[in-house]
Parts: C-alpha cells; sequence; structure tokens
C-alpha cells in the first residue's frame, strides 16, 4: 500500500515537473525545433540580455510590485484596525467589499478597473499606463494583505492599547510599542503575499496597461503570440532557477527560526 | 483618537476602485450608449449559449479530474513524516510560483504539431495525432495548471485528521474503504467544497488556456469578454452583460458549494 502511494506520488509529480524540465532542456536547443535537440547553445541567453523589451519590462514589474505592495501593507494595515474597531455591520458590510477581488474571476476585476480608466481618461488627463497598473495593483493587493492582519487582531488582547496609553504612552508610541509587535507576522506575509502576487499578474494588468508600460507576464504573453522563440525557454529557465532558490532560502529561514524558538525556550 | 478612522483611506479606496468599478459594470450591462435603459445586451447573452455551455462543461470536467487526482496525493501527503511532509509540500507547490503563462506555454510546445509528444508517436511508428486546439488540450492545461489549487486546501484539513481516528475506525471493524467514505471524505468535506471553488472560478474565467492550447474553435466565456474590451468586437456594454452572467453563474456554484460545507467557509 505505501509502495503504491510513492508510486503515485513519483507519477503526479512527473505530469508537473516534466512539461517545465522540457522547457529547460529546449533552451539550450541550437535549432528553434521543439522536439529535436541537435546541439548545445546559450544563445538564446545572449540575446535574451540583450532583449531591452524584456529587460525594461522586467525593472517595470518590479518597480511595480515594490510600490504596489508597500503601499497596499500600508493602507491594509490601517484599515485592519479600523475594521476590527468598527461595528458589527460596517465591519460586515467593508469586509463584504473587501472580499470582492478575491472572490470575483481576475478578468472581472480587470474588466470592472478598465471601466473605470475609460471614464477617467475620457474626462481627466489620465492615460493608461504606469499609473492605472499600479492603482490596479494596490487595489488587488490590498484585500490579502487586511485578510493576513485581520486574523492577528482577533488574537490579540484588546485592552493592551488602553493600558499602554494608561501606563503614559502617547497612542503613536502606544500603536508602535505594543500593536505593531504583535500584528507584525500578519503584516509580513500579508507584504509577502501582495509582492508575489503583483510579480506574477496577468490578466488583470492585461486590462488595465495600455501599450506604453508593460509587465514582465504581459511581453511573455506578447512572445507567445508571436513566432516562437527558445528566448522564452531561457526565460522560464532563469525564472524557475529564481524560484528555486528563493524557495530554498525561505525554508532554511523558517526551520531555522523554528530551532531557535524551540532551543531559546520561545517567547 | 478613535481607532476605526484608522481604515478611512482604505475606505476611500474601497470605495472608489472595488465598488464603483463593479458597479460600472451593472450599469453597462443595462444602459446604451446615451444612458438609456435596455436589456438588449443582457438578452444577447442568450446567442453565446454555446461558449457558456463549453466553458462551463470543460471548467466542470477540470475540476472532477484535479480532484481525482489531488485527493490521494494530499492524503499521501498528510500522512507522511512531519518533517518530510514540510519539504514535500514545497516540491508539490513549486511548478505555482512560475508565471502560468509559461506553465501553459510548456503545453503548447510539448502538444504542438512539430512538439514532443508527436516526435514521440512518429518515432514509434504511429501516424501524428492532433493534440493542440483541441477541447481536450483545454482541460488538460486547466488541469496542469490549478491542480495545485485542489491540492493545498485538501491536504490542509487532511493534516488535521487524527491518525487515532483511523486506527479506532478499523479496530471497529471497518475496511480501509469504508474508513475512506465514512471517516475521510466527512471530514475533508471543507477542503473538498474550497478545492472545487478554487479551481473552478479559475477555471471558467480563463482567456489564456482557451487561446494557447484551444485555437480559435475552443472559445470561453474568459475569451468572449475579453474580445469584447480588447478585440476587434469592442462593445463594452455586452462585455459587462457577459461580465455579470459570469459572476451570476459563479456565485450560484459557490453557494451550492457552502451547502455542502458545515462551517461555511468557502474561501481557503
Amino acid at each position: 500500500m505505501k509502495k503504491l502511494g510513492k508510486i503515485y506520488l513519483i507519477l503526479v509529480l512527473l505530469f508537473l515537473y516534466v512539461p517545465i524540465f522540457v522547457l529547460i532542456v529546449f533552451s539550450f536547443n541550437e535549432t528553434k525545433s521543439r522536439s529535436v535537440f541537435s546541439g548545445f547553445t546559450l544563445d538564446w541567453y545572449k540575446r535574451l540580455f540583450h532583449n531591452r523589451i524584456i529587460i525594461s519590462s522586467l525593472v517595470n514589474t518590479i518597480i511595480i510590485a515594490v510600490l504596489a505592495s508597500v503601499i497596499s501593507t500600508v493602507l491594509g494595515t490601517l484599515a485592519s484596525i479600523g475594521i476590527y474597531h468598527m461595528k458589527k455591520v460596517p465591519k460586515a458590510i467593508v469586509m463584504n467589499i473587501t472580499n470582492m477581488p478575491i472572490i470575483n474571476p481576475e478578468i472581472v476585476t480587470g474588466v470592472s478597473l478598465m471601466l473605470l480608466f475609460v471614464f477617467f481618461s475620457a474626462r481627466m488627463n489620465l492615460e493608461f499606463g504606469f499609473t492605472t497598473l499600479l492603482i490596479a495593483h494596490i487595489t488587488f493587493d490590498v484585500p490579502y494583505v487586511i485578510l493576513n492582519v485581520m486574523p492577528k487582531f482577533a488574537q490579540m488582547n484588546p485592552h493592551i492599547f488602553e493600558a499602554a496609553q494608561d501606563l503614559g504612552c502617547s497612542p503613536v508610541k502606544a500603536f508602535r510599542k505594543v500593536i505593531l509587535p504583535e500584528i507584525m507576522p500578519g503584516v509580513i506575509s500579508g507584504f509577502l503575499m501582495s509582492f508575489t502576487y503583483s510579480l506574477d499578474d496577468f490578466v488583470i494588468s492585461y486590462f488595465t496597461s495600455g501599450s506604453t508600460s508593460q509587465t514582465l507576464p504581459i511581453t511573455i504573453y506578447s512572445m507567445t503570440r508571436r513566432k516562437v522563440s527558445p528566448e522564452i525557454n531561457a526565460l522560464s529557465t532563469l525564472i524557475f532557477i529564481a524560484v528555486v532558490i528563493i524557495l530554498i532560502v525561505k525554508n532554511a529561514v523558517e526551520t531555522r527560526t523554528a530551532r531557535k524558538n524551540n532551543s531559546g525556550g520561545g517567547e | 483618537m478613535k481607532l476605526k478612522y484608522f481604515s478611512a483611506p482604505y475606505l476611500v479606496w474601497m470605495a472608489v476602485f472595488i465598488a464603483v468599478p463593479l458597479l460600472m459594470i451593472v450599469y453597462f450591462a443595462f444602459t446604451t450608449d446615451d444612458g438609456k435603459l435596455t436589456m438588449k445586451y443582457i438578452s444577447d447573452v442568450g446567442q453565446y449559449a454555446n461558449i457558456f455551455v463549453r466553458s462551463i462543461w470543460l471548467s466542470l470536467i477540470a475540476t472532477a479530474v484535479c480532484l481525482v487526482i489531488a485527493y490521494p496525493v494530499a492524503f499521501i501527503l498528510s500522512r507522511m513524516d512531519k518533517h518530510k511532509q514540510g519539504t514535500m509540500l514545497m516540491i508539490v507547490m513549486l511548478p505555482m510560483w512560475m508565471n502560468f503563462l509559461l506553465r501553459t506555454y510548456a503545453w503548447m510546445t510539448l502538444l504542438g504539431n512539430n512538439g514532443i509528444i508527436n516526435h514521440i508517436f512518429n518515432m514509434l511508428g504511429f501516424e501524428s495525432v492532433k493534440l493542440i486546439n483541441t477541447s481536450g488540450a483545454v482541460v488538460l492545461g486547466m488541469v496542469y495548471n490549478y491542480l495545485p489549487f485542489m491540492i493545498l486546501p485538501l491536504y490542509s484539513v487532511m493534516e488535521k485528521i487524527d491518525k487515532s481516528l483511523l486506527e479506532a475506525s478499523a479496530d471497529l471493524g471497518c475496511s480501509s474503504f469504508s474508513s475512506l467514505v465514512r471517516v475521510i471524505i466527512p471530514l475533508s468535506m471543507p477542503g473538498i467544497t474550497s478545492g472545487i471553488t478554487m479551481v473552478f472560478v479559475p477555471a471558467i474565467s480563463t482567456f489564456i488556456i482557451s487561446r494557447m492550447l484551444g485555437g480559435g474553435s475552443n472559445l470561453l466565456i474568459g475569451d468572449l469578454i475579453e474580445m469584447q474590451f480588447l478585440g476587434n468586437a469592442y462593445n463594452p456594454h455586452l462585455g459587462a452583460s457577459i461580465s455579470l452572467v459570469l459572476m451570476v453563474i459563479i456565485l450560484v456554484i459557490m453557494t451550492v458549494m457552502n451547502q455542502f460545507d458545515p462551517e461555511e467557509q468557502v474561501l481557503m
């Protein structure tokens, strides 16, 4: 029985990984063939690094992801504090609207924002591009921050903020010294989640970017629409390597902190 | 200072960029260009009934396949040694971190007429088979892209199922099959329902997978919406109507799923 389980797991892993490995192997292929490996070359990587469109859209993606996730983390953390202290009915309304971008299909969120931006661009001086892209990213990022931070408030003692003020802290200091450390794990995971969603997003960016400001996923999409080029394979390989490194580092950091907490007696 | 005012900036943001855009979809769906009320566009959606049926059908198949593949994976993972579980879960989830365009592109090259699968067929002496631009390819793309969305919620419920419950049911005379039906499946119900929603919603609304793997002949709801907003058929009123119908379909499905879920928590 156990053996059968192992074989099954291996089969599923093959299904998940074989396509990616084929992609990686053919990034070193001399010709453009997708089925015959004719010889080893690094040409596609060289071409990739000289491809201005790819480099500039990569830079653009990173700028937008950093800005969007930082702004959403601030906005979302403040929002969570406020929402937690709201009365029941307004709280329920706000949470339901906040969940909309998470529940709705991405295409609906993208299209709805596009309608809004079209409306604004006709009446004000708003053009599709960096600004609309950034607004769209913040909009779908903030709900994830709130989703991560809110549960931390539920775990927190509601009176410690008042207690800190009774003991002479200013509200700002009380926030910094008492609330922030309690909710910090949620804030960090919310930030990381919104950063990765921003890096990876295609659908919403596709509807809100216009033609001037492109992100890497949009560039990849237009590359797959045109002629087949092993440059995409090379790009996939680099992204795959980056992902593996990041996940290994993340795993190492997590096990290290877990060990530290165990041996150091925790809090 | 009252703490609830901290949320003021976000409330403005939420109103302008979440609530208003959704209301605009409703507004566009029921009005003409001059702002007159009309039911024309909503009733026009009926012309695309075949596309709706195809989308629902293909994404239901993909969701079912995902459930069948993912259920044993999640179970096996949840019964592994604790320290192995984390690593295995990471290995299973790792492909998810690649952009889904690249993952779909990978299948495009595998299934293509000159792709590696047909090449292997030819080497074995078989004729080439048309693999890409079929509805099967679209379902395959959906399963490949969304399988981890099914594994993750299933695993997180199964991991909490106490090992002693399974031992108890075995002691009380259950075969492993009836243990599965009477203990594991009922206890993993919340994972099943959230897995189904997490696969079905992106699958029914995709336009990339159908475009890259389905050719022009397998249009889905997502393609239809995209064409009304960015394609040659530019018609935001019709596009908004289709989006509205899509939202209603998803709402119905989620309400149905909630009926099966004792805790009524479909999301994550």
